[in-house]
């Protein structure tokens, strides 16, 4: 929701107050942190290689210098920790036989992008109607709960070659494993959102004699939605995680897993490689939550602002 | 008693209560919240429960709403059991709360009764509208709950009772979080709105609100809960601002307080029996 749609339906004076002009571009604002720890992270990051990294030539110009840092510790050598300016080079090399490597990771990052979508959607859905199950039913929620977290104990990594195996070296099976990770945390969340209704609004729908349906629909899910999307950001994230392990034994060369897998066979020629994948990794999976997140606040609007992450 | 003029023209029964009886179960025994209750309400009458905390009015109101069962005794609304009448959609409620729906606009929120109830469109919309202009906040239908005052939200949730033409309205002490001078013109507003068709069972902790809105009050005792006494309010109707400053409106007060009164000092008072009814959430 935007600031000045906010503004027309209050009654005047009541935003006024609130703070300066940060708090009225929020988006903004939000850019402006998000850019501040980027810079601050590249300054550690270097700040790190000057003090202890491996020597280098800087050349601008005509003007040249070899800095030598002074003192010498394993995890800022070039190989445990490239500079910032190899990895963001490395991404317009062509990779072996192919184009930039830029091209190559967004290509991957939207295939993965894709096959998390749909392991997400299914998750969702299905933690949902556990949820739904497990509030209507004591018995059941009883009998089946443990096992519900019983299944997130079970390393995803040994999970997914069975999966892989029984549903075949195909994008499906891969969502499967997405499916696996995502339906856990909403399952859980949906649990305890379709209770986090108001006692006295039960009592409400009670004397208008609702139905259970009505009580579902009109109130317990409603009430759940802050519930439920703190838990669909978390299965966003895990959504992305899940297809790239899903990946790995899929042998699907599309995808990112393919190639965090490649990369990391080349680490110790090229490193960069492999820290730009992990950060293509990354952003999809910030793409991912931004996208829930953005659902929220449409789904929302008057209601409530989302949380930040 | 004096025969109340009103009350003879008053319609049907709408609520009869026979011995009802209520004790809830605790840790350390049982406690009595109600003994013997006999009272008759009917059609167009406006009867306010008034006590002070643990005398159970609150479970009475309860008890009358199907939303808890007597242990022992007879209630009927409209001749039916609470439960029939439930169904029927007899109740409209109100509570001390406003309990509005923070994702439903205002205007939603009045609607919701008629949602669940399947009234069409253009009726839900039609109702919701007549009744906010009723509470005058019919410029306020688009907006959001919080961003309501507490008494305009208030008035919001007994819209959303009236919204249905509900046969009984039950109202469980609907202004007490009002301060004085909002809870006085909501006092009014309601007198407003309620056209005599309605019948009105109110709880309440306040003796003027009770002397002003009610056709008959009835003084609850404590420990264990029952009727003290019933003061028929023969104050003309409508009531207005000038009401309040009638010799018999505070003569009435009187009535009421001295009623209040005579077992206030009389009862030992039970701390723990008052803690532990407060902990089931029905004091």
């Amino acid at each position: 929701m935007t600031s000045s749609a906010v503004a027309s339906v209050l009654p005047p004076g009541l935003l006024a107050p609130a703070g300066g002009w940060s708090r009225r571009h929020p988006l903004l604002r939000q850019s402006i942190l998000l850019g501040g720890v980027v810079v601050l992270v590249a300054f550690a990051w270097e700040g790190a290689k000057w003090l202890a990294g491996d020597p280098w030539r800087i050349a601008i110009g005509g003007f040249s210098y070899t800095h030598t840092p002074p003192f010498s510790v394993r995890i800022a050598s070039d190989i445990s920790l490239p500079h910032i300016w190899t990895i963001v080079g490395t991404l317009f090399e062509p990779v072996p036989a192919g184009p930039p490597l830029w091209i190559f990771l967004t290509g991957a990052a939207f295939y993965t992008l894709r096959t998390a979508f749909v392991g997400f959607a299914a998750g969702a859905l299905l933690g949902l109607g556990l949820g739904i199950v497990f509030v209507h039913s004591r018995f059941l929620e009883r009998a089946l709960v443990p096992w519900v977290v019983g299944s997130q104990t079970v390393p995803i990594i040994a999970i997914a070659p069975i999966v892989v195996v029984a549903l075949g070296a195909n994008w499906i099976s891969v969502a499967v494993v997405a499916t696996y990770l995502t339906f856990f945390p909403v399952a859980i969340a949906s649990i305890r959102g379709l209770r986090a209704y108001d006692p006295r609004a039960g009592e409400l729908m009670r004397s208008y004699a609702a139905s259970t349906a009505q009580v579902l629909w009109k109130l317990r899910l409603p009430a759940s939605v802050p519930y439920l999307f703190s838990a669909l950001r978390v299965a966003a994230a895990a959504s992305v995680i899940g297809t790239i392990v899903g990946e790995l034994p899929s042998g699907i060369p599309e995808g990112l897993g393919r190639a965090v897998l490649n990369f990391t066979q080349y680490y110790v020629t090229a490193p960069e490689r492999l820290w730009a994948t992990v950060a293509s990794c990354a952003m999809t999976g910030l793409v991912f939550v931004g996208l829930v997140r953005f659902a929220e606040a449409l789904l929302t609007r008057g209601r409530y602002r989302p949380a930040a992450i | 008693m004096i025969p109340d003029p009103a009350a003879s023209a008053a319609g049907a029964p709408v609520v009869e209560i026979r011995g009802v009886d209520k004790t809830f179960a605790t840790t350390s025994g049982g406690v009595t919240a109600l003994k013997g209750i006999d009272l008759t309400i009917r059609a167009g009458e406006f009867v306010s429960l008034i006590g002070p905390s643990g005398c159970g009015k609150s479970t009475l109101l309860r008890i009358i709403g199907d939303l808890t069962g007597p242990t022992a005794g007879d209630v009927l609304v409209n001749g039916k059991p609470p439960h029939r009448a439930r169904l029927d959609r007899d109740y409209g409620m109100v509570f001390q709360a406003p309990v509005l729906m923070d994702w439903r606009t205002v205007s939603r929120n009045v609607e919701l009764p008629l949602e669940v109830m399947r009234y069409g469109k253009a009726d839900r919309q039609a109702r919701s509208k007549r009744l906010l202009d009723l509470v005058e906040l019919g410029e306020f239908g688009d907006r959001y709950p919080w961003q309501l005052s507490g008494g305009m939200q208030q008035r919001v949730a007994i819209a959303r009772a009236f919204a249905f033409d509900p046969a009984l309205i039950l109202m469980d002490e609907p202004f007490g979080a009002l301060d004085e001078m909002t809870r006085e013109r909501m006092n009014l507003e309601l007198m407003r709105i309620w056209r005599e068709t309605e019948t009105i069972v109110f709880v309440t902790h306040s003796i003027p609100e009770a002397v002003f809105l009610s056709t008959r009050v009835v003084v609850m005792s404590p420990r264990p809960g029952r009727v003290n006494r019933v003061v028929d309010v023969d104050l003309p109707q409508p009531r207005t601002f000038e009401t309040r400053e009638a010799r018999r409106y505070f003569e009435l007060v009187t009535e009421v307080r001295e009623a209040l009164r005579g077992f206030e000092e009389a009862a030992v008072v039970d701390e723990a029996a008052d803690a532990r009814i407060r902990a089931e959430g029905i004091a």
